[in-house]
Parts: C-alpha cells; structure tokens; sequence
C-alpha cells in the first residue's frame, strides 16, 4: 500500500515520517514505515503487542536512533537531533511507562515541564488548559506524584507534556493499567486538546475507542505498515473488523 | 511567611548562635572542631549541588579539595598572592578541571561514574606527590608572617577561622537555596529522577550534569584554599586522600540528601565524634574514624535511607493526600 497522501498535499504536513527503520541490536522492530500528520489532526496509530508502535514513537522524539528514513517536523529534518531539542521545536511525547518524577510534587511536575520557556508568563500559560482539562490535578497540586492513582499519574504526564507548549503531541497507549472511567475521561481529553489547536499523534491497541476520536489510522504489524485510512476506512476494512473488533 | 523566608529566618538564626559561639568557647581545641565542622558543612554542602541535587556520586571531590588548597598555597607561598585570590584562582581551574574531566565521565551511568570519579582522584593524588614544583612529597609551608586578614594566617587566635568557615558555609547554603528554586534545580532533579523523562521534557542532561559539577567543584576548591590557610602547611596526603572524598559525602548522606540542611546536620554529627575519638585514642586509634563511618553509613541506609532531616519532615509521609 502506498504511503498515506492526505495529510501531505500541499505541503501541510506537520510530521513526516519517511521509510523510518528502527533496529534493536540488529532486530528489526520497524520497517520502512511512512506516515504523516497535517495540523489539527488527530491521528492514530494501533496494531497488536508487539507491531512496532512505541519503537515508532520513540524514534520520532530522538529516544531511539533509527537505522534508516527520515523525520521531518514543521519542514525540519530532527532524525539525527537529540531528544531535548525535538522537545524544543514543540513535539512532546508522553511515554507507556508516563516517567513522572513520582517524589516532586504534581506543582514542580508541571513546573519541569515549563522551564523550556524562559519567561514566567510563558511558563504559566498553560496551566489554565491543563486545569481546565484536568481539574483535579488542581486539588492536587501539592502532593507527591508517586502517591496519585494511575489515571491521575496519566493526566499529570499529558499535562506535563502540554507545559512545553508544543505543536505535537505524541501519546504513547494512554488508556493502559487505568480504570474504564477514566479512560473515557483521557479519550474525552484528547479531543479537548486539539481544541486548542494541539495535534495529536496517538499509539493505542483500544482500536474502537481511538477511531471514535481519530481523523485518520495507520495499522502497523509485526513492525511493517499495513493498512492506512481515514478512521472509517480503517473501522470499515474487512480484516480489521474481524481482527480487531471482533465483529 | 512562606517556606522559603522560613528557611531564611532559620539560616539568619544559626549563623548569629554560630557567631556567638567563639565568643563563649574558648578552649582552642574546641574552635578548632568548630571550624572543621563548618568546613566539612561547605564542603558537603558543595558535594550535595552534584550529588544530592543531580544524583551523579563522586567519591573524588578531593582532587577539587586539592587543587584548591595547591592553588592558594602556591600562589601565596611561591608568589606572595593573597589567598583570597588564590582560593579564587583555584575555583577557576577545578571548575574547568571538572568539566574536562565530566566530558568523558557523564558517559558512565550511577556506579561506574562513582568508580571513575574514585580512580581521577588517586591518579590526581600520584602526579601531585610526583610533582617537584609544587613540593612534591614534601608539600608547601606556609611562610610565617603576623596575623593578617590578608593572609589568613591568624597564629594566636582561632575565631577569624571559624568566622571564615561559617561564611563559606553562608555562601555555599546560599547557592543551594538558590538552585533549590531555580530553572537548574529543577533539571538536575529531574536528571536525577529519571534522564529519559527529563530529555522528553526538553532538558539537556550532559550540559546539567556539566554544570552542576562545575559548580560542585568550584566550592570545593574554596574549601581547599580555606583549609591550606588554616594549617599553613600542606602535602599530597594532607589534602588529596581518598579519606577526604568520602568526608565531603558522608554529612550529606547523613543528613539528608539532596536537602538544604543534610551537611551541616550530618557534619554536626559527624565531624565532632570522629576528632573527639581521634584525639582520646591518640595515635592507637588510626583508622577508628573510617570503622565509625562505616558503621554510620550502614546504620543510615538501613534505617533512615533519606537521613537524620527525613525524621523531622511531617510531609515526607507517602499518604499525605489532601
């Protein structure tokens, strides 16, 4: 299949992401895989344990040094830039594992999140989104972050994320190990977040949920790209219906 | 008033308690505790901006303690240079020292970075003792002049030493005070915490990691320039052992790491019992002081792993939900 053209006409695309392979000492876990992501979308990316999808992530934000391809961001090319000066060009990626700082407390969470910008109106500029997103991390300001549930730790992690104002927001399986009634609540916060005018790329194996919310999808599996469309295309694919949703 | 003027309030508290003290303590032997105990305070205090505050363990801040000291006394004692510039001097180039010596070491994560630091300082110890110019083996005597602020040689009287220590603790607290709220405070905690984490947050880790041991060492080098005015005479022995690395970490540790009153409590506890016991043991007591600080940091890293500070901290409880 060929690789996805919508979101690259007319020079839109905000992120780029062209023939990218990624290798664990010599394993492959991604290959040639092409995506793109035009501002305001919110894109996803699902696939089975295993697909290549955090490996994905992770080489777009410098954690992983791919073997081959490119990345290109706001025209840019960031494959051979470390991490922190993706994050500074404003593409910000919120880990599985969320990496919080769990013995500072939810405020200096934040606060690390803010201290790319120099100025402290900069710095304090979106606090009111996360709080509005996320209200109860506003009760919780002064409390250890490795003391809060698992979804809250979630909430705090996308928030930090979104401290560093960025362009691009990359999620990497933002529903995992949390309780069904938050998981709506994160899903619900993710379409607020493109409100804002914040793009998201999301990594997610809830594939009904993450198409409900999504403009566009690319499978990955077994590390190679395999189907690509707008979310109804991709709900309405024969092989996805029967392998992914059941139906 | 808030946390931080409390903390103010509490430093302008024991700094006046401190400055009163040698006007009550008259005893030399006494002062001369006290002036350890506020050396070892700075210097631990210094030690903590990188290893408290950026979690990266040296065991051989005594090159930086030794090249301070050589620095003031060469100068002083080759050039007539007061010490005041000399310690100066000796900051300037452990500073650089340091980041030499970090460029290839922040390569080494958590236990090989502590073991590269411990061999860098041996290695530092064996070219100084080789090293005619700056007396070698032999080390440098201070010349013997009238007591001076100048000069830093006070032969009679032991207060200006503990004045002097008691400011270089000041200026040390101070700078931790300052990075505790500051943008480098934060990213070296976050280094600290979790280098992954804090590169996804737009921190650049070796640059923190540079910076905070930079610092670290210059500090450490003022310490050294103190301590070479204050006993006038200096060898590689007397400055650059391995016994001096682990002294500059242990208050912290004792105390509390990464904390702003860790080394001055840990020195507090630390310095008075191992002199006390060095000099009623006499000479049979060589090597007590190193079964007592074994015995310390066993005691603390099984029983209080956060340090004697973490007993009084109500907060550091993990269930303090709101």
């Amino acid at each position: 299949m060929l690789p996805d053209d919508h979101a690259t006409e007319g020079g839109r695309a905000l992120l780029t992401v062209d023939r990218l392979t990624t290798a664990y000492r010599g394993l492959i876990a991604i290959s040639e895989i092409s995506i793109s992501v035009a501002r305001g979308e919110i894109v996803v990316v699902a696939g089975a344990n295993g697909a290549g999808k955090s490996t994905l992530l992770k080489s777009i934000a410098g954690m992983e040094k791919p073997r081959d391809g490119a990345v290109s961001f706001l025209g840019k090319r960031i494959d051979t830039l470390p991490g922190h000066e993706i994050t500074a060009l404003g593409l910000a990626y919120v880990p599985e594992n969320k990496r919080l700082f769990p013995r500072l407390t939810v405020a200096d969470n934040l606060r690390l999140g803010s201290y790319l910008h120099r100025s402290k109106p900069d710095r304090d500029a979106p606090l009111e989104t996360v709080f509005t997103l996320f209200p109860r991390l506003k009760e919780r300001l002064g409390q250890r972050a490795g003391t809060l549930s698992g979804g809250e730790q979630q909430m705090l992690a996308i928030s930090r994320a979104l401290m560093t104002r960025p362009a691009l927001l990359m999620l990497d399986e933002p529903s995992q190990g949390i309780m069904p009634k938050l998981v709506d609540e994160i899903f619900a916060a993710v379409q607020s977040i493109r409100k804002t005018g914040v793009t998201v790329l999301l990594v997610e194996q809830r594939l009904a949920e993450s198409l409900d919310i999504a403009d566009r999808a690319y499978v990955l599996q077994t590390g190679r790209l395999v189907l690509d469309g707008t979310a109804k295309e991709v709900r309405d694919h024969p092989d996805i219906r029967r392998v992914y949703l059941g139906m | 008033m808030t946390h931080r003027q409390l903390q103010l309030v509490l430093l302008s508290g024991v700094v006046i308690a401190l400055a009163i003290l040698p006007r009550v303590i008259t005893d030399v032997y006494m002062l001369n505790v006290l002036v350890l105990t506020l050396m070892y305070a700075a210097l631990s205090q210094s030690w903590n901006i990188l290893g408290g505050y950026c979690g990266q363990i040296s065991l051989g801040h005594a090159l930086y303690f030794g090249v301070g000291a050589y620095a003031t006394s060469v100068f002083y004692a080759s050039f007539g240079i007061t010490p005041w510039l000399g310690a100066l001097a000796g900051g300037v180039i452990s500073m650089l020292l340091a980041l030499g010596l970090g460029y290839p070491c922040f390569r080494l994560k958590g236990h090989y970075f502590s073991i590269a630091t411990i061999v860098i300082a041996e290695i530092g110890l064996l070219l100084v003792h080789n090293w005619d110019a700056v007396g070698g083996a032999l080390g440098i005597q201070w010349p013997i002049g009238p007591d001076s602020w100048v000069t830093l040689q006070f032969a009679r009287d032991k207060a200006p030493y503990v004045y002097l220590a008691l400011g270089l603790f000041v200026i040390t607290w101070l700078v931790t005070y300052w990075i505790e709220d500051s943008r480098w405070g934060f990213w070296w905690r976050a280094v600290k915490d979790n280098p992954e984490a804090a590169e996804s947050l737009g921190v650049e880790v070796f640059r923190s990691k540079m910076a905070a041991a930079a610092l670290s060492a210059f500090f450490t080098a003022l310490g050294g320039g103190f301590y070479a005015a204050f006993v006038s005479y200096i060898d590689p022995e007397s400055v650059m052992t391995f016994r001096f690395s682990l002294l500059f970490a242990l208050p912290a540790v004792l105390g509390g790491i990464g904390t702003l009153w860790g080394p001055l409590v840990g020195a507090a506890v630390l310095i008075p019992l191992t002199e006390i016991t060095r000099s009623y043991m006499g000479g049979s007591g060589n090597g007590l002081d190193l079964i007592i600080y074994g015995a310390l940091i066993m005691i603390i890293s099984l029983a209080k792993p956060e340090g004697i500070l973490s007993l009084f901290h109500r907060n550091a409880k993990p269930d303090a939900r709101p």
